[in-house]
């Protein structure tokens, strides 16, 4: 019988939740480096017994762990994350030169094929690549080396690499998203990027359809429709049906489109996920009212899911690393909140539950699905 | 000569480290911050980069270096140690930061 297993990352730590394939019960596993912060985990889908952890602290520094036995044990591998070459500058808050310097991983993406390949996502934006299982890293600087990167500027967060999609239908093309910079592809492994920010439309900068300049806060993709991304925009939640080339919005009905998470149904591809938010300024859901919104028609025709969430007094955030699907045959959704609560449903968003309740702030979720 | 240096690491380090209480290393020669924590990090490489950055070997700026009651985090990492932590009598403290609030 399938099971599936949550991969949690949080502001104290990460979890490991399992379950069998009726998602009604849960084992709680953790908190493992307790205390550190836990930016992101996820699995290898050549093996799902190769997990990767981002694990971080102001005092200490990045760290990597790796796990081969899915979750269970651990063990740091390679935490020398050094910028290719003279970094050189990008813009500071104020708009001046500002050397890039390495603070954080956000975001670890495992090669589809090979559990040993693995890309990492840091803060300053760049794009890096271990291929031994992560004892060593290497930049691919083609992404900050590219022409618009001195003019790139951190979002409040920081300047974060925080989405990494890898094209399942062709190993050279990769989409990443950096805050506040904008979404970039690259057709060529990561030798050369293009901004893909045709179509984005930002009041808050100077020229509101800037090459790059965009708070992208995640995109989305359906495997089987690698050309077809969805985002979740600082404001605005947007479609491309021509791998980035061009945006529509498709915010419709929403009653806010300001938000973080985004994520696609594992078996309809029109079928988006998203967690509206009231405001830049007010982090929270509007009226305190818990509601995931979902579409089934890509977007514009968005329907509230709220049986099980909280519909009053409820003030938390859901962070952009922190929505994921299980692939069972009725697909599980699964989302974290600034409130440790990690909400699940197995009915598509029908329904909700909390499948643990009083962690730590989440900052990620991943899912696994086991055979 | 060699010293037998004995190291307090901040909590988070000793579980990193997976050693408990202070750690006691032997270090060759001039005994210096540098020394000993380049002997630390040989002994422990799980250390690298947690308590200097890889590559400018700074002291990560929420992290002190203490010993016989002085705060030697802005001294140079090449100026000798006190001789109580030479001798072993006393700890090399490496401590982090406690942010008040």
């Amino acid at each position: 019988m399938s099971s599936v297993r949550v991969l949690i990352g949080t502001h104290k730590g990460a979890f490991v939740l399992t379950s069998d394939g009726k998602r009604e019960r849960w084992d709680v596993s953790g908190p493992h480096f307790a205390g550190w912060e836990i930016y992101h985990l996820k699995g290898s889908p050549a093996d799902p017994n190769r997990i990767y952890a981002s694990q971080t602290s102001g005092w200490f520094g990045q760290l990597i762990q790796r796990s081969n036995d899915g979750g269970k044990t651990w063990e740091p591998v390679g935490n020398k994350f050094v910028y290719d070459g003279t970094p050189g500058t990008h813009q500071w808050y104020d708009g001046t030169p500002h050397p890039w310097e390495f603070k954080r991983v956000w975001h670890l993406e495992p090669s589809l094929t090979d559990p040993d390949t693995v890309y990492a996502g840091a803060e300053d934006a760049a794009f890096f690549r271990s291929t031994d299982g992560g004892q060593n890293w290497q930049e691919l600087p083609g992404l900050r080396a590219s022409n618009t990167g001195p003019r790139w500027q951190p979002g409040a967060g920081g300047l974060c690499l925080h989405t990494i999609i890898l094209d399942p239908s062709d190993p050279a093309r990769i989409y990443i998203a950096i805050s506040a910079a904008g979404a970039f592809r690259t057709n060529d492994g990561g030798a050369t990027w293009q901004p893909i920010n045709q179509g984005l439309r930002s009041a808050h900068i100077p020229d509101p359809t800037a090459e790059v300049g965009h708070c992208v806060h995640h995109i989305a993709m359906h495997p089987s429709r690698p050309n077809v991304l969805f985002m979740q925009k600082h404001w605005d939640v947007m479609r491309s049906d021509n791998a980035g080339d061009s945006w529509r919005e498709v915010s419709g009905n929403l009653p806010t489109d300001f938000g973080f998470a985004i994520d696609v149904h594992a078996h309809e591809p029109e079928t988006i996920y998203v967690v509206p938010i009231k405001s830049d300024s007010e982090h929270f859901p509007i009226d305190g009212k818990l509601r995931v919104y979902r579409s089934r028609s890509g977007g514009n025709d968005w329907e509230p899911l709220s049986k099980g969430l909280p519909q009053s007094d409820c003030y938390v955030n859901v962070l952009r690393d922190a929505m994921a699907v299980d692939s069972l045959d009725s697909c599980g959704v699964y989302f974290g909140t600034t409130g440790g609560q990690v909400y699940g449903s197995a009915d598509a968003g029908d329904s909700w539950s909390p499948i643990v309740r009083d962690l730590p702030a989440v900052l990620s979720v991943e899912v696994q699905t086991l055979p | 000569m060699i010293h037998t240096i004995h190291v307090v690491l901040p909590a988070h380090l000793r579980t990193l480290a997976r050693v408990g209480g202070e750690v006691s290393l032997e270090v060759e020669g001039a005994v210096t911050q540098r020394s000993v924590l380049d002997a630390l990090e040989a002994l422990y490489p799980v250390l690298c980069g947690t308590i200097r950055d890889h590559l400018t070997q700074q002291r990560r700026p929420f992290l002190r270096f203490f010993a016989c009651q002085e705060d030697l985090s802005h001294e140079s990492p090449d100026a000798p140690l006190p001789d109580l932590v030479v001798s072993g009598a006393e700890p090399y403290l490496i401590v982090g930061a406690i942010a008040g609030g």
